[in-house]
């Protein structure tokens, strides 16, 4: 599954990293706390969130997120998203709501990310 | 390890409410330590430590310095602050007990999870802390042979 899949499957817009839509999605992880997407945090998982600041990009970045979906149709200020370096991971945003942005990439076989910071 | 042998330092300044420095440092500490070629594995987990304690600077004290050193043995980040200390470390380290304001958790901090990922991430951890002083933070990652800093 690659993120243009999932831009596909979930009607959403790329916001940028259009030329990064080919990378493979390993897992999906949704979520509106940054500290437990850190505690998550695994290369290759696809971040969903509702969070519309510049802090999910750090964080993203940090977990090695392929990308992030902002869900409820509300874009992020992309301005504010580049002050903080978007360049490196594409971001999605969608209309849907969380639930049915998760229904809808679990059933099209998107698993869920286990927290791998356990060692 | 011979006498001559590589120690990096990276240092960070962090204040009160400056959220995005908090995102900032965790994020160029990954990018160095990247540099330095350390394991992504050792180079994210020190990210998150440096995230998670520039939070804890942001939300709860006035100023706060951050100081990552990286020899080939290990890496260790020292977060020192002027604050108002932890009164009872052991609570605050219980996953989800969390003393951050309401506008802090709508921007998705403060979930009660720093300190305990923060332990999760290394592999010793100290707590200093003095009730309305402040406090230090101390974590280290052991680096085993195949992380060697090149």
């Amino acid at each position: 599954m690659t993120l243009r899949d999932i831009r596909d499957i979930l009607d959403a817009d790329v916001l940028c990293g259009e030329q990064s839509l080919d990378k493979e999605v390993t897992t999906g992880f949704a979520c509106d706390l940054i500290s437990e997407m850190l505690a998550f945090a695994s290369s290759g998982t696809l971040l969903i969130t509702s969070l519309k600041n510049p802090h999910v990009i750090h964080t993203a970045e940090v977990m090695d997120a392929v990308g992030v979906v902002f869900v409820g149709g509300k874009k992020p200020n992309l301005s504010t998203m580049k002050q903080v370096g978007t360049s490196r991971i594409p971001l999605l945003a969608t209309d849907l709501l969380i639930f049915k942005c998760c229904g809808l990439l679990f059933q099209h076989g998107v698993q869920g990310a286990k927290r791998d910071c356990l060692q | 390890m011979s006498s001559g042998a590589p120690r990096h330092v990276i240092e960070f300044l962090i204040r009160e409410k400056d959220f995005l420095s908090a995102g900032e440092s965790a994020s160029k500490t990954k990018k160095a330590l990247q540099q330095l070629g350390l394991k992504a594995e050792v180079a994210k987990n020190s990210a998150i430590i440096v995230y998670e304690a520039a939070m804890n600077v942001v939300i709860h004290a006035i100023s706060g310095k951050l100081r990552v050193v990286i020899v080939p043995e290990e890496v260790s980040i020292v977060a020192e602050d002027v604050g108002p200390g932890i009164p009872d470390i052991e609570l605050a380290m219980q996953e989800g007990y969390s003393t951050a304001p309401h506008e802090v958790r709508e921007m998705g901090f403060g979930a009660g999870m720093g300190l305990a990922n923060i332990e999760r991430c290394s592999d010793e951890l100290n707590i200093k802390s003095e009730p309305g002083v402040g406090t230090v933070l101390e974590a280290r990652i052991h680096l085993k042979q195949k992380d060697d800093v090149r």
